[in-house]
Parts: structure tokens; C-alpha cells; sequence
């Protein structure tokens, strides 16, 4: 697989190493949940549970052997096709995190 | 029909006329007491044993493709049970004293052969490890021996003892592990199952789950609506796919592995071998092929088949080990999907939905997991409880902290 590093061009899918779902991104604020019960299960979604479709996936990659940055990867997990990549960085902040 | 040594020669004697279909190839009825989805190695062992240790009255398989055609059929045949954990080594240990008495109980030849697993240590913390798991294993009554360097010279003289970086300084041993033919597997139990009154019934895909007030009450098939009491699901590798036709998310990832088979050779290895400073296994098969494997791809993937980088690594991981395997050729390598769940362990529960029941999380360690499997899902199904080998294997392990995780890996099913 190559990957297209928005920043580095195209790159060999063995420079990065592999985290997971995309949604790791959005880790539950323990502290803003009106229990603990909902806070603990919050967390244990955010933590043990995947959607783990068979089709389009958003999931994170990190370029260990390069540039060191994480990209979020929205890849095809029947074909292998690389659809679309972008900074992990731009996804978060358009979440709404580091504001 | 029962299969025999006289039958063979009778056979043989009146030119092969009396042979019939192993097992019979069902039309679906409107309804059943039980159902199991998936016509794997664990679908097959459930419904066999559901049939004839619990003795359940209408019961049918479903399966999406034809039977044995997924990961039953692309393993690397190994069996063992040298396991560490308190939650995982007695269920190995009942699995491996089924595959004992398999070919007895099925009365088919699934080709059991005990010819014994090493795995190599190559350094003293490794040794140290593989003492307390043997220890562990012996505890729970499974059979280990720690070998020295020379006990392994003396069974594989050609392995790679003076590497510099890993010498072979010896191995944990399992004699009793070994290999089984594996379609043989999906076969028997299905032969087995059959004659007991299984409808196995082929190329009827599971598209949805009927409920009512919290209960379930059929499946949705590709071949129409099947009613039943209780449904047991085992479809490893497509577990996310059926299970959120029930809206439930796993806590697992769906991933490739590549195994391999190369050209026929005259008899090398004798027994299972496994390599400890990378991740490499290998046996050779009756017809001479060495049968090897190694890791996951690493990423999330439904295609049945890996990429380059993999096979790479696992041919280094082999030329390491035994540097003659480079004069070999590699003759065939296929990808299989497996369930890799959260801690590298299964899950064998109840879910939420009244009478819907999940197998599954095999990660790749499911083929040995087969008789066992089968039986204590049965017993779940027909019982409402979990088999004593078998309690810890449930759902909320995650929630409650009681992970069973042998690498210590945390989180991170690509790692398990």
C-alpha cells in the first residue's frame, strides 16, 4: 500500500505503523459526565469498542520511519484502497480540540 | 454409514459402489429450537455436540458460503495447549484432550498426529518464561518440558544455533501438541452433525435478526425468514459484520493473516517448531510441503488477502531460524480474516439480546481452540451457563478489568 503524505507525497505503507479507528482521536472527558457509571462506560466504548467495518474506515497512522506525524487514512478494509489522507492534527482541530 | 478398516476393504472388493455423500445438504425449514450461524471448524463443533452431548431436538447450521471455507481452511494446522493464564490453559487443555479422542467420537479421519511443539528460547529471560508457563502448564495437567541446547540439536541439527545476535539456547516442549488435517476436521463434525439430524444448510447468508420485546425471535436469510429459540453465533473473521445486524458493536478488529506452503521436500521436520526471537512457525505436512506463518498484516482488513511487506518478514523470520529454507521454493500463500479482539482472547457469552449467543475473538488462535470451542458453546446453548473451562470468556471482562492477555499488550488487538 502506498499512503499520500499530505505533506511528504506518496509513501510506503511499512514507514508508518498502525493504531486504529479514527474515533481513538475523540477520547471521553472523564470529569464531564453527570455520573461515574456513564464516565466508565463512555471510556469503555471509547477504549475496547470498534465499529470494524467491511468497507470505507477512518484510522490512524503514524510515520514512524519519516516525518513522525500522525495522518488519519480513510481506506477501503475489502480492497486496500487509500481514498483519502489528512494531518491527524487538521482532523482534531476540526473537532473542536486544542481551542 | 460407519467408516472402517473392514468397510474399506469391502468397498475395495465391490468396486466402490456403496460410498454416499458424508452429509446431506438441507433446505431450510420455517423454524428450529436452535440455530448456528456459520459453518466454520467452531459452527460445525457446536452443532455436533449440541446433537449429541446434549442431545437438542431440531437444530440447523447456516452458513453464508459453503462449509469449511474459511479460516478451518486456511490455517497452519497446529495443536496445543502450552497457555499461561488461569482463564485460557484449562479450555486449551480440555480442547487438546478432545483432539485426543476425536477420530474415535466422529469415527473420521481427521489425521490427529501428536508429533510434538518446541518452542525455541534464546535468551535467559526467555528460558525463565518459558519455565513458568511450563510450570503453569503442568499445573493445570497439561504435559511440558523445558529442553537444553543439545536435546533440540538432537531433534533439528540444522537449525541456526550460533546466530550472533539469537543463538537457540532451547526449547519449551509440548509433546503431546502436533497437527491435524483441517478440512478433515470441518468434514467430520459436519458428517457428525448430520447424521444426527443437523440441517446444515449452505449459501443462506445472514442478513438480519428478527426481535421482539427484547428477544430474538429468527434470522433474516438470503434464503428467507428462519424461526428459532436460541441462536448461536460463530462466524470468526465476519463476527462485527453479523453482530451489527443486531446493533451491537465488538470490542475487536477485524485483521489479515498470510500463511504459506512450500514445494513438496523429503521429510525434515518431524514436529511443530516455533521461533522466539521473531514471530515464525513451521511444520511440514504429510505430502512434504513446509507449512509456515508468522504475523498479522497489522491493519484492518476484510480481503482474505496481505500485502509484500509481510511475506518479506516472514521469509526473514524463516531464513533466521533455518537458513536452508532459502533454497526452497514458496508454492502457495493465502490470507485468512481474523476476529482480533482486545486482549488476544476469545469471547464464548450471552449477549444482551435474549437468546442471541456470540462466539468469536478467536484472534489467530482459533483451530486449535475447535472441539473446545464447540462444546462449551453447546453447553452455554443448551444449558444457560458458561462450561467450567470456559468462564472467563465473556463480554464485560473488559469493563470489569479481568483481561486475559498472555503478550501484555493492552488495547491494541494488532499487537495480540
Amino acid at each position: 500500500m502506498i499512503i499520500n503524505h499530505p505533506l511528504l507525497g506518496p509513501r510506503d505503507a511499512q514507514e508508518f505503523t498502525y493504531l486504529g479507528d479514527a474515533t481513538l482521536i475523540d477520547r471521553p472527558d472523564g470529569l464531564s459526565f453527570p455520573s461515574a457509571d456513564a464516565a466508565m462506560d463512555a471510556m469503555h466504548d471509547y477504549l475496547y469498542q470498534r465499529s470494524n467495518p467491511a468497507g470505507e474506515h477512518r484510522e490512524l497512522w503514524f510515520h514512524e520511519q519519516g516525518d513522525r506525524s500522525w495522518l488519519v487514512v480513510t481506506r477501503n478494509t475489502v480492497t486496500h484502497e487509500i481514498l483519502k489522507v489528512e494531518l491527524a492534527r487538521d482532523v482534531a482541530r476540526m473537532r473542536g480540540r486544542s481551542k | 454409514m460407519r467408516y472402517s478398516g473392514f468397510r474399506v476393504i469391502r468397498e475395495a472388493l465391490t468396486g466402490h459402489k456403496g460410498w454416499g455423500p458424508a452429509w446431506r445438504d438441507a433446505t431450510p425449514q420455517a423454524s428450529y429450537d436452535y440455530i448456528i450461524v456459520g459453518g466454520g471448524g467452531h459452527g460445525l463443533a457446536t452443532a455436533y455436540y449440541l446433537a449429541k452431548e446434549f442431545k437438542q431436538a431440531r437444530i440447523a447450521l447456516v452458513e453464508k458460503g459453503w462449509i469449511g471455507g474459511g479460516n478451518v481452511g486456511r490455517n497452519t494446522t497446529i495443536i496445543r495447549s502450552n497457555y499461561l493464564l488461569d482463564g485460557n490453559e484449562p479450555f486449551y487443555e480440555f480442547s487438546l484432550k478432545l483432539w485426543e479422542g476425536l477420530e474415535q467420537d466422529f469415527n473420521y479421519n481427521a489425521m490427529v498426529s501428536q508429533r510434538g511443539i518446541i518452542n525455541l528460547y534464546h535468551t535467559d529471560a526467555q528460558r525463565d518464561a518459558y519455565t513458568r508457563r511450563g510450570n503453569a502448564m503442568i499445573l493445570h495437567g497439561a504435559d511440558a518440558e523445558l529442553l537444553n541446547r543439545d536435546q533440540v540439536r538432537a531433534m533439528y541439527p540444522f537449525l541456526n544455533f550460533d546466530n550472533a545476535r539469537f543463538p537457540i539456547k532451547g526449547a519449551l516442549m509440548q509433546r503431546r501438541g502436533g497437527t491435524v488435517r483441517h478440512d478433515a476436521v470441518a468434514w467430520g463434525y459436519a458428517r457428525g452433525a448430520s447424521d444426527r439430524g443437523v440441517d446444515i444448510i449452505q449459501n443462506c447468508e445472514v442478513t438480519g435478526f428478527r426481535r421482539e420485546g427484547g428477544r430474538v425471535t429468527g434470522i433474516e436469510t438470503s434464503r428467507g425468514f428462519i424461526g428459532a429459540k436460541k441462536i448461536g453465533v460463530a462466524v470468526a473473521g465476519s463476527s462485527s459484520k453479523v453482530m451489527a445486524a443486531a446493533d451491537m458493536r465488538l470490542p475487536m478488529e477485524s485483521h489479515v493473516l498470510q500463511a504459506f506452503v512450500s514445494e513438496g521436500l523429503k521429510p525434515v521436520i518431524d514436529g511443530v517448531m516455533t521461533y522466539g526471537a521473531g514471530h515464525f512457525y513451521v511444520s511440514q505436512s504429510d505430502k512434504g510441503g513446509l507449512v509456515f506463518g508468522g504475523d498479522i498484516d497489522g491493519y484492518n482488513s476484510y480481503a482474505q488477502r496481505g500485502n509484500m511487506p509481510v511475506v518479506e518478514d516472514v521469509a526473514e523470520g524463516g531464513m533466521s531460524l533455518m537458513p536452508m529454507i532459502g533454497r526452497a521454493r514458496l508454492l502457495r500463500s493465502w490470507g485468512g480474516i481474523m476476529d482480533m479482539s482486545m486482549d488476544g482472547s476469545p469471547i464464548i457469552d450471552k449477549t444482551d439480546i435474549e437468546g442471541l449467543y456470540f462466539n468469536g475473538g478467536w484472534c489467530y488462535g482459533g483451530f486449535k481452540a475447535t472441539p473446545a470451542s464447540g462444546w462449551c458453546f453447546a453447553h452455554l446453548l443448551a444449558t444457560g451457563n458458561p462450561h467450567p473451562t470456559a468462564t472467563a470468556y465473556r463480554f464485560d471482562r473488559f469493563r470489569k478489568g479481568l483481561m486475559i492477555d498472555e503478550k501484555g499488550q493492552g488495547a491494541q488487538p494488532n499487537l495480540h
